[in-house]
């Protein structure tokens, strides 16, 4: 999962990071975001069940809807 | 009149508002830990500043959630007077009990200093006791307190006369330089709708006695005692 700030909202992380970047002699470097990556392994009868699941969840606590946004990817791991 | 103060994992301003209470206002108060299921008879409830579960994932994000704050709302809802204090506010935003949310410091430094604020309303019981446009001295120390809502919501609170505190100079100018973390429009504290709860960064038990440099934080604790308590404002600015 990616959690990142909204686009309206500022970002002094990526600001800082992205002035380290031309300091650097990156002139090409337009725009840095930074965001957040999280990985959640959850048990699931389906791909269906798990997406509601990571939706509720990221609605509930994983994001602060005000000043972020999130997206996902589903990825099926057979219990061993 | 009993006070409660929430205490979280690593909150940290549990004792200075705790020592506020007792020690220099006479009042009755006590601890509510984070894991109980209510609130103990208390008539006021604080939610102290700290670094409650490290802020990880976002400040007062983990604390929001935590079993306490399902009393705490009850209680906010029942028209009950909360007080979040730096991070207390960071959690009253993540529990959806304040508007807006507080997030990383523009400059991205922690900032310890004195600041100045105006009160913007008195018309709530946080701030009856003073009158708007008085200035308050009063200590920052945080490293999220830049404060954020969409400017449509913004101008939603400035209507309702929800900002109750903005940064501003020594003498009530609400200037660029006075504001600590660039928060929007230089607001410093925000109370809900119904004027219940009242969350801001700047710590008013850590100005609530000469030694410590300032008084000026006890307008907000007599206030509170003049509106719920029916008393007299005692002591301080």
């Amino acid at each position: 999962m990616e959690v990142t700030l909204k686009k309206e909202v500022h970002d002094p992380q990526g600001s800082a990071v992205e002035n380290s970047l031309k300091s650097l002699g990156y002139e090409a470097v337009q725009r840095v975001r930074v965001g957040k990556y999280l990985e959640v392994e959850l048990e699931a009868p389906d791909q269906n069940e798990a997406a509601r699941l990571v939706e509720d969840m990221s609605r509930r606590l994983l994001s602060n809807p005000v000043i972020e946004d999130y997206s996902y990817t589903l990825e099926e791991v057979r219990r061993q | 009149m009993k006070w409660g103060v929430v205490v979280f994992p690593a909150s940290n301003c549990d004792l200075d508002a705790y020592h506020l209470l007792r020690d220099v206002l006479g009042e009755k108060v006590e601890y509510i830990r984070h894991d109980a299921a209510t609130l103990a008879g208390c008539d006021l409830l604080i939610l102290p500043g700290g670094f409650t579960y490290g802020d990880y994932l976002r400040p007062g994000a983990i604390a929001a959630r935590s079993p306490v704050m399902g009393a705490v709302v009850d209680f906010a809802a029942g028209g009950g007077p909360v007080l979040g204090i730096c991070n207390g506010f960071q959690v009253l935003t993540e529990a959806g009990l304040l508007p807006g949310a507080l997030y990383r410091n523009s400059h991205l430094q922690f900032r310890c200093l004195e600041t100045y604020v105006r009160i913007e309303s008195s018309s709530i019981p946080f701030t009856g006791a003073a009158e708007t446009g008085k200035v308050l001295k009063m200590p920052v120390a945080h490293g999220d307190g830049n404060y954020y809502l969409p400017e449509e919501k913004r101008l939603e609170l400035e209507e309702n006369g929800q900002i109750i505190f903005r940064y501003c100079d020594f003498e009530g100018n609400i200037v660029r330089e006075a504001n600590p973390n660039g928060s929007v429009d230089s607001i410093a504290g925000v109370c809900n709708r119904a004027g219940n709860v009242l969350g801001m960064m700047p710590h008013p038990e850590r100005a609530g006695e000469k030694i410590l440099g300032s008084e000026d934080g006890l307008v907000i604790f007599n206030s509170l005692l003049e509106f719920y308590g029916n008393r007299e404002v005692r002591g301080g600015a």
